[in-house]
């Protein structure tokens, strides 16, 4: 169920000298609850597919099923479908525009026509879900950090209680730190709510900690869609379509084939060391890995051959 | 030769409530020396807020030191007499490649620095025609920038500094809105520029991958700076970069986890290769000391 | 929809026309027309008509291109087709309910149409083959003697060639923006005008805030490259009359003694 999309095409400025054929038969389907990331660089097709699973595009040609129903059929209610799909822009700044934070995060629900008591009380629900501190919640949206107002741009789309949420690049411009901290944070909602999330971006390693199913999208088509580990094999693929696999995919490939019997698959730092290690507690037979005692030796980096023997 | 000499160089901002009554002030950059040397390839990093862009915007001197000094190509910025001779010398790059590009038509938009600085037309022209072919944007020189991808505004904005001939470029996150692909176009440019023109280069910048071939990389917290030293020394320490919550490549990590379980790995790895070639003499090792016993 | 503004759209193009000096091109744009204006006869239309042809020709701009900028005046040209049509008294020609059609009617909507798609395709013309930067250097030149009772004439240039930059970033951002509040549910067509100019405040705040913030970098990167006011300012394509410049001049006036000439000819007794 959920959404199902059928031989999609969008072709814009159809006719003019910059008609471009932006998505080419694209067939997927998202079920309920999944986590999936959406990979692509830049024109590859990935933001104008995720502009269509709300309506805001409207495909050239094919079909896009809501739980069941085609969205393109005449009087199908597009607005109630946004709330139902909530996509949330890669720019805070496109969408904040209140007073204040908790006025703002009222905007989508009260746009539903809600009672006034359910808007408060849903925006309550969604400023605490992406995590914002009270305090900020009768601050200037334009007086918090990148960060925060992306969790004010995630809370004002979950302030309508969508079935999907779809984020376009939320760490875009973000800092390593502000960067896990959106992730981890979007990680626990889909634990906590179980609702679907696409999470778009285009970088590797972000995604692979977090998806349960990667979709690659290149000039408009599917190039994959699997499990990060099943879709990190093709890493040599990725890399011509100007994408790349995680580093540790490159560095487990390279010492399998010169005969370490490591997990090629591993996607994740914790993963590679593990396999790594293993392999040479086998390399080194019955015998126990050598301790290195003097660790101080390691951290200030005078390590010579016989120092951990 | 130091180009940029700054001594106990502190920032003080007010913010302000709506009254305009100063509400509080706020240190971004805290006693600071700073010396970076003509022709390397220095790296700031930092999170945000950690003050790494305002003691950017001190070298091409946007802001002034509310104390100490900075003397960049042996002129103290604050001499407003100087000012645009500061200006000329070190150069800036900003993030947002929309934002900086002046010009309607790229050559226009690069020849607008030379022509504030009074060169003659035939003497723009050649500038122009070099700088554009030194980030590799020539083939576009009368397309509109509107047109272009984010990697090559950004380029076209390096081209833009690089025209002025200055002796030093700081660059202000100029990746931080690009794609992957963008980002090492950018870097790329910026590297060859290093190398061949030998410009001094002054990176901030958020992501490890770009620091690695830094000559030296300074690390920002609370408008200090608490880390300096070469790429390899900054990721000998892993735990100390963690609490500054910065990246570290995993190269380095997966090295630092193979540490942790006892695995004799020298600090400071940075790269698959380099730890590939440390893995194999690790196994070749274990063997060894394996058939003594 | 928005994107078609023609305006400050530059069409690269290698011709006679592309190579004009800026100045010459206003200065044509302005003999054409003030020619629609001043002379209204059909055969000297015939001779505009055939001049703008020539133009468009050489200037090697698809005429798909020029036509775009007519999309916006559309309604504007049929208001005034249908108000001169029914609204000028004369010789009746026609006659319905309460409307009547008069022949001196239908020849002024017929030259008021053809006045203002011409003159919006004059105007393309130039936009079309002249960069904004060039343009505004242009009007800075031809307007230099004004700086003389003070007026700020190089501030004008560079603010209007900042404006033109800025159009295209800011309708692309327009259109991110209304996206966005879409996707929570705001609604920029239904309701009466109050209610419409109320929902306009989710598009408008953060537009404003986005280009106030644009605007600011914009300045700090122009002072960072050496921007002190237009004193001591080189320019790296300075605007000098060549051969052919003159030679445009003088169709200009070439084509100024045709228009006057056939106006005198009649043509249907117009």
């Amino acid at each position: 169920m959920a959404i199902k999309i059928e031989h999609l095409n969008y072709v814009y400025s159809e006719g003019t000298a910059f008609e471009k054929h932006a998505l080419k038969d694209v067939n997927l389907e998202l079920p309920d609850g999944q986590f999936i990331g959406v990979i692509g660089h830049t024109g590859s097709g990935k933001s104008t597919l995720i502009q269509h699973l709300n309506g805001l595009l409207k495909g050239t040609s094919g079909a896009i099923y809501y739980n069941g129903k085609n969205i393109y059929e005449e009087g199908y209610d597009l607005r109630n479908l946004r709330s139902k799909v909530g996509l949330v822009f890669q720019y805070p700044e496109h969408q904040l525009f209140e007073v204040d934070v908790f006025s703002d995060v009222c905007f989508g629900p009260k746009n539903l026509g809600l009672p006034k008591e359910e808007v408060e009380k849903r925006a309550q629900e969604a400023l605490r879900l992406v995590g914002l501190k009270e305090k900020h919640y009768r601050k200037s949206p334009f007086e918090l950090s990148g960060g925060q107002k992306r969790r004010v741009a995630i809370a004002g789309i979950l302030a309508m209680e969508p079935d999907v949420l779809v984020l376009d690049e939320p760490t875009a411009g973000l800092d390593p730190k502000g960067r896990d901290e959106i992730l981890d944070q979007v990680a626990l909602l889909h634990k906590e709510r179980h609702i679907t999330v696409v999470l778009v971006s285009h970088s590797m390693e972000d995604v692979a900690r977090y998806v349960d199913r990667i979709i690659v999208m290149n000039k408009g088509q599917v190039l994959f869609d699997n499990t990060p580990r099943e879709v990190f094999q093709h890493y040599r693929e990725l890399e011509s379509v100007g994408l790349a696999a995680p580093q540790v995919t490159y560095l487990m490939h390279d010492l399998k084939e010169k005969g370490w019997n490591v997990d090629p698959q591993a996607t994740t730092v914790e993963e590679a060391a593990e396999s790594i290690y293993a392999e040479l507690q086998r390399r080194n037979g019955r015998q126990q890995m050598p301790q290195c005692n003097d660790m101080q030796a390691m951290r200030t980096g005078r390590l010579t051959g016989n120092t951990c023997s | 030769m130091s180009i940029i000499k700054g001594r106990k160089l502190s920032y003080d901002y007010f913010r302000v409530d709506e009254d305009g009554k100063e509400e509080e002030k706020i240190r971004a950059v805290d006693q600071v020396d700073l010396d970076v040397k003509e022709g390397d390839f220095v790296a700031i990093l930092g999170h945000n807020g950690s003050g790494k862009s305002t003691l950017a915007k001190h070298i091409n001197a946007i802001l002034l030191p509310t104390e100490g000094t900075l003397y960049v190509d042996g002129k103290d910025t604050k001499d407003e007499s100087k000012l645009w001779e500061i200006r000329q010398s070190a150069g800036m790059v900003f993030q947002n490649p929309d934002n900086q590009i002046i010009g309607t038509i790229v050559d226009e938009d690069v020849g607008f620095g030379p022509e504030n600085m009074g060169v003659p037309s035939e003497e723009i022209w050649e500038r122009v025609e070099k700088s554009l072919k030194a980030v590799g944007m020539w083939e576009y020189r009368s397309h509109s920038p509107n047109k272009l991808s984010g990697g090559q505004k950004q380029r076209v904005a390096i081209a833009g500094v690089v025209a002025m001939r200055p002796k030093c470029i700081v660059l202000d996150e100029p990746t931080a809105m690009l794609d992957p692909n963008g980002r090492k176009e950018v870097i790329h440019t910026v590297q060859e520029l290093n190398r061949k023109e030998h410009v001094t280069v002054l990176l901030i910048t958020h992501y490890m991958e770009e620091v690695i071939e830094a000559d030296k990389v300074i690390v920002m917290d609370q408008g200090n700076i608490v880390m300096q030293g070469t790429p390899k020394e900054i990721f000998s320490h892993v735990e100390e970069l963690k609490k500054y919550r910065l990246d570290v490549p995993q190269a380095t990590l997966v090295a630092h986890e193979l540490q942790k379980k006892g695995v004799p790995l020298p600090d400071g790895i940075l790269s698959m290769r380099e730890l590939e070639q440390e893995l194999e003499r690790a196994a070749e090792r274990n063997q060894i000391h394996g058939d003594q016993n | 929809m928005i994107r078609d503004i023609t305006l400050g759209q530059y069409y690269l193009a290698d011709s006679v026309i592309h190579k004009l000096d800026p100045r010459v091109k206003l200065a044509g744009t302005m003999v054409f027309i003030i020619s629609l204006f001043a002379f209204r006869s059909v055969s000297a239309y015939v001779v505009a008509t055939l001049a703008l042809a020539a133009v468009i020709h050489i200037s090697k701009v698809p005429l798909k291109f020029m036509m775009r900028g007519l999309k916006s005046i559309f309604i504007l040209l049929m208001i005034t087709v249908v108000f001169n049509l029914f609204l000028i008294p004369g010789t009746p020609v026609l006659h319905f309910w309460k409307l009547t059609i008069t022949e001196e009617g239908i020849e002024t909507a017929a030259f008021m149409a053809i006045r203002l798609v011409y003159l919006i395709l004059g105007s393309s013309v130039m936009t079309l083959t002249t960069t904004p930067n060039n343009l505004t250097d242009g009007l800075e030149k031809a307007l230099r003697p004004l700086g003389k009772i003070h007026v700020p004439v190089h501030e004008i240039s560079m603010i209007m060639s900042i404006a033109l930059r800025f159009i295209p970033i800011l309708l692309d951002e327009t259109d991110k923006i209304m996206k966005a509040q879409m996707a929570r549910g705001a609604d920029f067509e239904s309701g009466n005008l109050i209610q419409k100019a109320k929902n306009m405040v989710p598009l408008l705040v953060p537009l404003f805030i986005s280009a106030f913030r644009r605007a600011n970098d914009l300045a700090m990167a122009m002072e960072a490259r050496g921007y002190h006011g237009g004193e001591g300012r080189t320019k790296m394509k300075p605007l000098v009359y060549a051969s052919r410049d003159k030679a445009a001049y003088g169709m200009m006036l070439a084509y100024l003694v045709v228009m006057f000439a056939a106006s005198r000819i009649k043509i249907f007794g117009f």
